[in-house]
């Protein structure tokens, strides 16, 4: 699978004059398609977002801890590879938070990195307000923008575990209805308020869920899952590897042989392909901050997914392990 | 603000190991040479301890004042909140305690140390020295780099585990110049444990330390 991703790349470094002269003309940058996705042999697989029909990649990019490193050059630059090799693989969504640290900032300087190599990339900008001051939640969605280096609305907006949210997501469907930004969400991690997000998920038109989702963590799968399907609300997942603890304690064991039977050449693939098979789910979002993991991630964006027969053989596999 | 109580403190880890000890690194870079410069103020204010000088405690307090507000703006400030948005705070409560210190100190004259000292002072004057010729090295102990280190006046551990060895040494306890060093013991206890660091348990032990030696009665520090 990263052969592929490098033929792809290679295809990409090829055509990319042409395709930027074409692709300079769309002035929504946010319907850009990906210039490596435009040239992969295999098209990444995407969902559509329910309530608009948007195709998205299954695989995104999350910048929990990854990207908070500071004003450090090194670890920026790195980030900003991490980044380029996101949107050569064919990704688009990109999630963040004030919360975060510096990982909107270390954003803001990736994207302005690619994009002064000439890089047009087609990000789809996630990010979240987190501030128990309702008063003061725009400002703080303004002060993400300006660090996302954005010069255009986020495309999704979200309520960061429901902190403040009977006032910030009226303001953010205030915003959305004024053209300011495209998707407006909720979000919760590690089973945290499910009722209360449930309760939510019912009652405000919602465009996006965020909640964590793994072969250890179904708990979603019981109501909330349900729920977005039947409301029509996109699902994206996080922690998709519990911070990386659940690389750690697989990759010790050998993976199921019938794994190439879904194209999947390491654990990284096959979980992240057990979510994205998930019917009720858009797209996860690993976060990283090495190049070869995001390459590894990015396979799984390719291929075939695993039928409900297999992901029931996988949970069983991993829970005896 | 009910929804605080949703979060653990492993949410609140906001970098990775990696990221924390690489910030250490950079700043050693930065600012150095102010290392020597806050050793020879942590080896004057030793010399002092021992002096006679009516002033002495007046330079001990306004020496130790500069290590803190130098830690919260240099460190705190300008390095650690830039991966920490809690670290702002932290900056202000470093702020604070260098008031504080140059308000009992300074300002009111009230850091005394005898000649004579007990059991609890010379555990004190141990701590101080720790912090000042030890602690930078217990890093590589435990796996740091020898850019990564940290020092008495220049990075917050150190800087502490001086302050409280110098409040356990003087004459008397000082009660309002105790809880900001005690809370940053927890907090960074608290930070390396969940970053699954072997020497998380070198600050706490401290705190502990101090907390026992402060609780008991006067009568037993002479």
């Amino acid at each position: 699978m990263n052969g592929k991703i490098r033929q792809a790349s290679r295809l990409a470094s090829a055509s990319r004059r042409t395709l930027l002269l074409s692709l300079a003309t769309q002035a929504a940058s946010s319907f850009l398609i990906p210039m490596s996705a435009s040239a992969q042999a295999e098209p990444v697989l995407t969902r559509p977002i329910p309530s608009s029909g948007e195709a998205l990649p299954v695989i995104g990019l999350g910048s929990w801890i990854t990207f908070n490193v500071g004003n450090d050059r090194v670890a920026r630059d790195n980030c900003a590879e991490v980044m380029r090799n996101f949107f050569s693989a064919g990704g688009r969504v990109i999630d963040s938070s004030p919360m975060y640290g510096s990982s909107q900032e270390v954003i803001g300087y990736g994207l302005g990195k690619l994009s002064q190599a000439g890089l047009q990339t087609s990000v789809f900008a996630a990010d979240k307000v987190w501030i128990s001051s309702a008063a003061r939640g725009r400002d703080q969605i303004e002060m993400s923008r300006q660090h996302w280096n954005l010069r255009r609305r986020f495309d999704l907006l979200q309520v960061h575990n429901l902190l403040t949210w009977q006032e910030h997501l009226p303001m953010l469907l205030a915003m959305k209805a004024a053209g300011q930004v495209g998707y407006v969400g909720i979000t919760t991690s590690e089973g945290r308020r499910h009722r209360e997000f449930e309760q939510i998920m019912e009652s405000q038109p919602l465009d996006f869920v965020q909640v964590t989702y793994n072969v250890l963590d179904r708990e979603v799968e019981q109501r909330i899952f349900p729920l977005a399907r039947e409301r029509r609300i996109g699902v994206i997942v996080n922690r998709p590897f519990r911070e990386g603890a659940l690389i750690r304690s697989l990759v010790r064991h050998p993976m199921p042989v019938w794994a190439a039977e879904i194209d999947c050449s390491n654990w990284a693939q096959l979980l992240l392909k057990f979510i994205v098979s998930h019917p009720a789910v858009t797209c996860a979002i690993p976060a990283t901050s090495s190049v070869a993991h995001v390459r590894e991630n990015m396979g799984a964006a390719y291929g075939r997914l695993p039928d409900e027969s297999m992901r029931r053989r996988l949970i069983a596999y991993v829970e005896k392990l | 603000m009910s929804e605080w109580w949703t979060y653990r403190p492993s949410d609140f880890l906001l970098f990775a190991p990696r990221t924390y000890y690489r910030l250490f690194e950079l700043y050693n870079a930065e600012v150095w040479p102010v290392h020597i410069v806050a050793l020879l103020a942590g080896l004057t204010i030793l010399v002092m301890m021992r002096s006679r000088a009516p002033w002495r405690g007046r330079l001990i307090a306004a020496l130790l004042a500069a290590c803190w507000l130098w830690v919260a703006w240099a460190f705190h400030w300008q390095r650690y909140a830039t991966i920490n948005w809690a670290a702002s705070y932290f900056a202000v409560g470093f702020a604070i305690e260098a008031l504080l210190l140059f308000w009992i100190g300074v300002v009111r004259d009230r850091l005394r140390f005898d000649s004579n000292r007990g059991a609890i002072a010379r555990v004190g004057i141990a701590m101080f020295v720790f912090a000042l010729m030890i602690q930078p090295l217990v890093g590589l102990l435990f796996g740091r780099g020898w850019l990564q280190l940290e020092f008495f006046g220049v990075t917050p551990d150190p800087t502490v585990v001086a302050t409280l060895g110098l409040l356990l040494a003087a004459n008397r306890i000082h009660w309002i110049a105790l809880p900001i060093p005690l809370l940053w013991c927890l907090l960074d206890g608290v930070t390396l444990w969940l970053m699954n660091a072997a020497d998380a348990f070198v600050l706490p032990g401290v705190a502990l330390l101090v907390l026992l030696f402060t609780v008991r009665p006067s009568a037993a520090r002479r």
